[in-house]
């Protein structure tokens, strides 16, 4: 078990490299310095800029700069800030988001796709699927908009109960239902319709196998054989479904930062990239990177949990 | 061969299976009886379609109801009730417990993902109120039973461990763990080659002895039949055609189609060196196209206009039954 989870991580490593190198000169085809400062820009404050970074340095230098993770470099746009000082001040917001959001769009959409597939083709699956349909065919922004003006601006006017923020941020478990709870609903909401959909395929396909009628003619019930027999056989795709959507936790949801004004990593990024700001781009496309790597590690090595069939040697 | 004539564990009667398709209701298992003796292997015979498989799903009420049900008049009597009009929970108290069934794809009726012991576990667990460890003790004896190598060894291993004939043997010491009344056995050993399928069938044969169970064949191998059966009903497009003793099926054939399924039976020995071996011609007919008459008329060498015209009744004569107009009599 550990040595294969050694033996993937040393597999990764060139992968990891090639990743980085490829970034690092797709980043570097326009001038960093220059697209940042704009065309008025005097030498001196190019090359000041430029050193700031090590972009003078060589090449070789810089591709070692950036695989040491060193995130103590300065941002550009925010004068004295650290990256990894924004790191941290981000990754809560953004985290206090995003993980309640899997975890409840996991657990809701899994348990609708067993009952729908168990159901199918009676009304009760119909329903369920053209629920689903009608709420993944909204646009995020629709649910965002109407989410903020009903949930937070209407509820809090009309009816005077000050449930939830339109925007904004405050950390602790205390402030987390007024910020967090409406995104995190809008956000399952919005997932819930294609993950449904998707579960509900997987499980219909093992509800038709052998193993269940087995199961049926050993007297087990209906409760037994959809969330023990069924779903233990339909993790494979489950957690591949949801681990690939790991370093997205970690990137934090871009729309729903931006809109909420929650100062997590989407929106750090977002800013970053609207103001050029080289340093902070760089730093999350490698962590981003590096997520996306051990993310693959751990969805085998989750495999190989689940099914006895998967082997690690 | 000799059954005793005590009560009959199970009797079916004018069991109907339908089921709903796009194209309308068809009825896939029309007006069948039966009786089951406690002791005894009654062997289901017939092609591929013709509800074997559906009869003995419907026993077992393992249809999906959505898409399937039985008409009102069919009666299941097992233990004083009526399966047919049990509740599910009812049911599930008789599945794995009472009836237990096993199926014709080995490889695949086991679920891949738990431990051997943990299937065997369930039944057990279900139906008996052993402890854990005295679960365990009987799923080891089960597995030693169906002569399963190394039982300590195997009860902890996963399916894809095993051969095909081991995950047999698994299934039947799972379906034998609760010592039902009934066994029902869907084609068991199709998938299995015929040294297994020997081993299976005598591993079968001694457990009934043993255990009195009731056995349920469904095959469409008559030399199994032969093998291990005492009573032997022959279906085909969903009816009843004939039952009667594996002596009497074999010896003296009173429907066209028993006959014709004998006799495409590849027999050896130097006289049949160079013949060509009988088939019957065309196939059973769909569902929506069943003929008004006798529905193996097409097929049949006797057809005759009446025939075409009348549907022959399951008729009773000495113990045994067939629907044909024109029986063979004497002759075999």
């Amino acid at each position: 078990m550990w040595t294969y989870v050694a033996r993937k991580l040393l597999y990764n490593i060139p992968v990891y490299l090639g990743i980085i190198l490829f970034l690092m000169l797709a980043l570097r085809v326009n001038d960093p310095a220059y697209a940042f400062l704009g065309k008025n820009a005097t030498a001196t404050d190019l090359a000041d800029i430029k050193a700031k970074l090590g972009l003078d340095q060589p090449f070789f230098y810089q591709y070692l700069e950036v695989l040491s993770f060193n995130f103590d470099v300065e941002s550009w746009a925010n004068e004295g800030l650290k990256v990894s000082e924004m790191l941290k001040r981000s990754i809560v917001p953004s985290l206090s988001i995003t993980l309640p959001a899997l975890t409840l769009t996991s657990i809701i959409s899994i348990t609708i796709a067993i009952i729908s597939a168990y159901f199918r083709g009676r009304p009760v699956d119909r329903t369920l699927m053209v629920v689903a349909v009608v709420g993944m065919s909204v646009s995020f922004l629709v649910y965002i908009v109407f989410g903020q003006y009903w949930g937070a601006y209407l509820l809090t006017r009309d009816v005077g109960i000050d449930a939830f923020a339109i925007g904004g941020f405050e950390p602790g478990l205390k402030n987390w239902p007024y910020y967090c709870l409406l995104p995190v609903l809008i956000s399952v909401i919005v997932s819930m319709g294609y993950d449904t959909r998707f579960y509900r395929s997987v499980m219909v396909e093992e509800s038709g196998r052998d193993y269940i009628t087995t199961a049926v003619a050993k007297g087990a019930n209906k409760r037994k054989v959809m969330f023990v027999h069924m779903l233990k056989n339909a993790m494979i795709p489950i957690i591949t479904r949801i681990m690939t959507t790991l370093p997205f936790l970690i990137m934090g949801s871009l729309l729903l930062e931006v809109y909420f004004n929650i100062p997590g990593m989407g929106r750090v990024l977002f800013k970053a990239i609207q103001e050029q700001d080289f340093p902070v781009i760089q730093s999350f496309v490698t962590i981003f990177a590096a997520l996306f790597i051990l993310s693959n590690i751990l969805t085998d090595v989750l495999y190989a949990l689940v099914d006895p069939r998967v082997r690690l040697s | 061969m000799s059954t005793t004539k005590t009560q009959p564990v199970l009797q079916v009667k004018n069991l109907s299976t339908c089921f709903k398709t796009d194209n309308g209701i068809v009825t896939a298992v029309d007006d069948v009886s039966f009786d089951l003796y406690p002791g005894e292997t009654l062997g289901i015979v017939g092609e591929s379609g013709c509800g074997k498989t559906v009869t003995s799903k419907s026993i077992m009420r393992l249809l999906p109801d959505h898409i399937s049900f039985q008409k009102p008049e069919s009666q299941v009597l097992f233990g004083g009730r009526n399966l047919c009009q049990a509740s599910p929970r009812e049911m599930r108290k008789v599945r794995g417990d009472r009836i237990a069934m096993i199926f014709q794809e080995p490889m695949t009726s086991l679920n891949p993902v738990f431990r051997i012991g943990w299937q065997l576990d369930e039944a057990l667990e279900y139906h008996t109120n052993l402890d854990k460890a005295a679960r365990r003790d009987r799923a080891i004896e089960m597995l030693r039973l169906v002569e399963m190598p190394e039982p300590e060894r195997r009860i902890d291993e996963y399916p894809h461990q095993l051969s095909g004939g081991m995950r047999q043997r698994v299934m039947i010491a799972m379906a034998l763990c609760c010592e039902p009344d009934i066994l029902i056995a869907d084609e068991p050993t199709t998938a299995l080659d015929v040294t297994i399928q020997a081993q299976i069938l005598d591993l079968m044969n001694g457990l009934k002895e043993k255990l009195n169970t009731a056995i349920m064949l469904i095959t469409h191998d008559l030399g199994v039949v032969a093998q291990v059966c005492d009573r032997v009903m022959v279906m085909y497009a969903g009816r009843v055609i004939e039952s009667a003793t594996v002596r009497e099926v074999f010896h003296s054939p009173q429907h066209p189609y028993t006959r014709a399924l004998l006799q495409s039976i590849p027999k050896s020995g130097a006289r049949q060196h160079g013949r060509r071996l009988p088939t019957i011609p065309g196939i059973v007919p769909g569902l929506f196209e069943l003929p008004d008459g006798c529905r193996f008329q097409d097929r049949c060498e006797l057809k005759e206009q009446r025939c075409v015209d009348e549907e022959p009744a399951l008729e009773l004569h000495d113990e045994r039954s067939y629907r044909c107009h024109f029986p063979l009599g004497g002759q075999a």
